[in-house]
C-alpha cells in the first residue's frame, strides 16, 4: 500500500472538511444546528479541524424542546463553551406560547414536530442563509435521496422533485432571497462511521451513550425513559433497567437500548452484533406511517 | 479499510434493484426491521419469498407517480471495505441520472440480461462510462438461471461486449455471469456455474486495485477560503484552505499561483488541523506561503514545473441536465470546484448521440438529457487540465443566473 493512502474514515473526514469550508465560503450567514446527540458532537469536531487554528466561523444554534435529557444540554454548554463557538438557543415552549400552537397530547407527548416552527423563525430571526445539519443517507429512505447541499423554500420545504444534480465535489449554494439552504456534511457516514470515528479521534460524549441504571417503561418492546414528560398509562409498570442510548433526541420519542457497554469499545461492539437499525430500534416517531420522514422534510423539518 | 464507491447501470428489467437488494441482503447489511417492513410491503409472492426489489424501493411521491426521482445513495460495508453505491434509476431521465451518479463513482457495474445480450441501452451506460472515465468496468450478465446457466450465451455475449470496450476505449472490463434472483456469484461462488473461473462480484468489488484511481502525479490545489484568525499570538496566520484535486505538496515546494502568475514557496502544510511535512490528494489541507500575496478563493496553486492550462476560451463537452434549453449564446455562472466565473456558451458544434457515439448537427436548442460539443467563453482565465488528462480538475458545472438551478455537467476537453 502506498504512503499516499487515506483510509475510509480519512476520506470521509476529508470530504466533510470540504463541505464545511464550501458552506463558509459561498453563504453570508450560515449556522450549524446542534442538538447534543453524537452526529452533532461529530460535526462541531470536523468543523473545528475545518477552520484550524481559527474559530468556528458561524453559530451552534439549538432549537430546544424543552424535553431535552439534561445531560444532553450540560455537554452542549460545555462543548460550544471548549470550543469558543457562539450558541444560540431557541425554545420550542416560547413559540407555543407566542404562536398559540397547540401542545400534542397522549402518552409520550412528542414535540418533535413542532420543532419546525421554531426552526423557520429562528432562521428568519437570524436571516441564516445556510443551516448544517447532521442528518445521515443511511438512516431512512428520505434521506438517502437528498442531496448534500438541499435548497428549501421559504417555507422550509424540500421538493424532492426538484433537486439540483449534484456533480463530483462541486457544490451550487446559489439561492434566491428568501430560499435558503440545508447542508449535511455527513451524508455519507453510517451509524457504525460515527461511532468509529468517535473513538479514533477520542471525542467526548454525554454520558447518557453509555450504560447506566435508568427507569423506564416498556412501550411496544421499547424501552423509554421515565420523565415529567411522559404520561404513563395505569397498567404500565415502571422498572430499572441498564441501558444505553443509540441516538439522543427529545425524552418523549427516544427510547433506550439495554446494554453493559460502559466504553466505545464495548459500545461498537454491541452495534455491530444489533440486529436492528438506529432509528428502528430508538425513533417513536418514524414508526407512524411509512413516509413519515419524506412528509416532515416536505414541511420543513431537517 | 479503505472505500468504493461504484455505480450501477441498467433498468428494473434487468435486476438491478435485485442485485442491489441481494449484496445488502447476502452480505447482511440489511437489518431486521428494515427486513420487516420489506416483508409487508411485497405483495403475496406465491412461493412466500422477499421481494428484494423493493429494498431500493424510493419516496411515497415516486410510488404514486409511479417516477422515479434520480440518485439514491446506498450504504455497505464487510471486513475489507466500506461501499458506497450510487443507484440511478429512470429511463428517461437516464443520462443526467447517471452523470450524476457517475461524476463520484471508481467502478460502474454494468447489467446485461443475459437472454437479451447487448443492447442499445447497454451501449449507452458503456458511452456513458467511457465519457466520464470511470476506472473499473464490472460487465455482469444477469439472469443466467433463465438461459439454463449456458457458457455459450455467456462467451457471446462476452465477445460482443469485447467490440463495444474497445471502440470506447474501456481497458479494464471485468466479466461476471451471475443470477442475482438466486444469488449465484453475487455474494457466494455460484455451486451451478462450474465453469467460472473467476470472482463472485462482492469478493470482485472487495478486492479491485483502487490505489491507482487518484492521480498522484501532477499537484492541483483550489483555494477554498482564506483562514485569517487575526487573533494575539496569530497575528500574521494566513493560511489557504483547500482540498488537494491530485498529486502531492511538500513544505520547501516551488509553487505558483494561478491565474495571476506569482511564483513563491510552501512554508507550511496542515492536514486536518495537524502540521505535516507532505500532503496529497484528497486530503483537505491548509497551506501557508512564503511570501505575502493576494490570494483569494478559487485561485489554484500549482508546482511551478507542471502547470495547467489557463485559459478563457474552452471547448467542452456539455451534458444538459434541465428542462429549459439550452440556447446558444446564453449567459451562465461556471463553477469549476471553487472557482466562479460568467461564461458564454458561444457556439455548439455538434450533438453526441450516445447510443451509437455518431455526431450529429444541431438543430435548434440543446434539450435535457443531450450530449453536445460546444465552445465557452469565460470572463475571467480558467486554470484547468483537459478531463481526459486529469478529470479531476477538468470538471465543472453551469449554473443558470436566473433560476440558479445546475443545469450542466462540463468535460473540458
Amino acid at each position: 500500500m502506498s504512503q499516499y493512502h487515506l483510509d475510509y474514515l480519512q476520506q470521509l473526514e476529508a470530504e466533510s472538511i470540504h463541505i464545511f469550508r464550501e458552506v463558509a465560503a459561498q453563504f453570508e450567514k450560515p449556522a450549524l444546528l446542534f442538538s447534543g446527540g453524537k452526529d452533532s458532537i461529530v460535526m462541531v469536531h470536523l468543523a473545528k479541524k475545518a477552520f484550524a487554528p481559527g474559530k468556528i466561523p458561524f453559530p451552534l444554534v439549538h432549537v430546544d424542546t424543552g424535553h431535552n435529557f439534561p445531560e444532553a444540554l450540560e455537554f452542549r454548554d460545555w462543548l460550544a463553551n471548549e470550543v469558543g463557538a457562539t450558541l444560540v438557543v431557541r425554545k420550542v415552549e416560547d413559540t407555543i406560547k407566542q404562536r398559540s400552537l397547540t401542545e400534542p397530547k397522549g402518552k409520550f407527548p412528542s414535540r418533535n414536530w413542532l420543532q419546525t416552527y421554531t426552526l423557520l423563525d429562528t432562521i428568519e430571526e437570524f436571516a441564516f442563509d445556510a443551516c448544517i445539519g447532521g442528518a445521515r443517507r443511511d438512516e431512512e429512505k428520505a434521506r438517502a435521496k437528498e442531496r448534500i447541499f438541499s435548497v428549501r423554500d421559504e417555507f422550509g420545504q424540500w421538493n424532492p422533485k426538484l433537486q439540483r444534480p449534484e456533480l463530483w465535489n462541486i457544490y451550487n449554494g446559489r439561492v434566491h432571497k428568501g430560499e435558503n439552504v440545508r447542508v449535511f456534511p455527513i451524508s455519507n457516514w453510517t451509524e457504525l462511521d460515527i461511532w468509529n470515528y468517535i473513538r479514533k479521534e477520542k471525542i467526548d460524549l454525554p454520558s447518557i451513550y453509555f450504560a447506566h441504571d435508568r427507569e423506564v417503561i416498556v412501550h411496544d418492546g421499547q424501552l423509554v425513559a421515565m420523565s415529567e414528560f411522559v404520561q404513563p398509562s395505569a397498567d404500565d409498570t415502571i422498572i430499572t433497567k441498564r441501558v444505553r442510548y443509540r441516538t439522543v433526541g427529545d425524552m418523549t420519542c427516544t427510547a433506550a437500548v439495554e446494554s453493559s457497554a460502559t466504553n466505545l469499545d464495548e459500545v461498537i461492539e454491541e452495534i455491530i452484533a444489533t440486529r436492528i437499525s438506529e432509528r428502528g430500534e430508538t425513533r417513536i416517531d418514524d414508526k407512524v406511517t411509512e413516509a413519515a420522514m419524506e412528509d416532515r422534510k416536505k414541511n420543513g423539518y431537517f | 479499510m479503505d472505500l468504493l464507491r461504484f455505480i450501477t447501470a441498467g433498468s428494473v428489467d434487468d435486476g438491478k434493484s435485485t442485485l442491489i437488494g441481494r449484496l445488502l441482503y447476502d452480505s447482511k447489511n440489511i437489518l431486521i426491521d428494515q427486513l420487516e417492513a420489506l416483508e409487508k410491503s411485497t405483495k403475496n409472492r406465491a412461493d412466500g419469498s422477499v421481494d428484494l426489489a423493493l429494498l431500493t424501493d424510493g419516496l411515497r411521491a415516486e410510488r404514486e407517480q409511479g417516477i422515479t426521482i434520480d440518485v439514491a445513495y446506498r450504504y455497505f460495508t464487510t471486513p475489507k471495505r466500506k461501499f458506497i453505491i450510487a443507484d440511478a434509476p429512470g429511463h428517461v431521465q437516464y443520462t443526467r441520472n447517471m452523470i450524476t451518479g457517475a461524476s463520484n463513482a471508481n467502478l460502474i457495474i454494468i447489467l446485461i440480461d443475459a437472454r437479451q445480450g447487448v443492447v442499445e441501452q447497454t451501449r449507452r451506460h458503456s458511452i456513458i462510462a467511457s465519457l466520464l472515465k470511470i476506472k473499473h468496468v464490472v460487465v455482469a450478465v444477469n439472469k443466467m438461471d433463465l438461459v439454463e446457466y449456458s457458457q455459450d450465451v455467456y462467451n457471446n455475449i462476452l465477445i460482443e461486449y469485447n467490440e463495444v470496450a474497445k471502440q470506447l476505449g474501456l481497458n479494464d472490463v471485468t466479466y461476471i455471469p451471475i443470477s442475482a434472483l438466486n444469488g449465484d456469484n453475487i455474494v457466494d461462488k455460484s455451486e451451478t456455474i462450474t465453469w467460472y473461473e473467476g470472482k463472485p462480484l462482492l469478493e470482485f468489488l472487495e478486492t479491485v486495485e483502487i490505489d491507482h484511481d487518484i492521480n498522484l502525479t501532477d499537484p492541483r490545489f483550489q483555494v477554498q477560503l482564506v483562514i485569517r484568525p487575526q487573533t494575539e499570538d496569530l497575528h500574521d496566520y494566513r493560511g489557504y484552505a483547500g482540498t488537494v484535486t491530485s498529486g502531492t505538496y511538500k513544505v520547501g515546494d516551488k509553487v505558483t499561483v494561478l491565474p495571476a502568475g506569482i511564483e513563491t514557496t510552501i512554508s507550511t502544510l496542515e492536514a486536518a488541523g495537524k502540521s505535516v511535512d507532505e500532503v496529497f490528494a484528497p486530503q483537505s489541507v491548509t497551506i501557508q506561503l512564503a511570501d505575502d500575496i493576494d490570494i483569494s478563493r478559487g485561485d489554484s496553486i500549482v508546482k511551478s514545473d507542471n502547470l495547467p492550462q489557463v485559459s478563457n476560451e474552452l471547448d467542452v463537452i456539455l451534458c444538459w441536465m434541465d428542462d429549459k434549453a439550452l440556447i446558444p449564446g446564453n449567459k451562465y455562472y461556471l463553477q469549476h470546484g471553487s472557482r466562479l466565473v460568467r461564461s458564454v456558451v458561444k457556439q455548439v458544434e455538434y450533438k453526441l448521440d450516445v447510443n451509437s457515439l455518431q455526431q450529429q448537427p444541431v438543430e435548434g436548442n440543446v434539450k435535457l438529457n443531450e450530449v453536445v460539443k460546444a465552445v465557452i467563453k469565460t470572463a475571467s482565465p480558467l486554470v484547468f487540465d483537459s478531463y481526459d488528462k486529469l478529470s479531476e480538475n477538468g470538471s465543472a458545472v453551469l449554473i443558470d443566473e436566473t433560476s440558479n438551478s445546475t443545469v450542466a455537467a462540463v468535460l473540458i476537453k
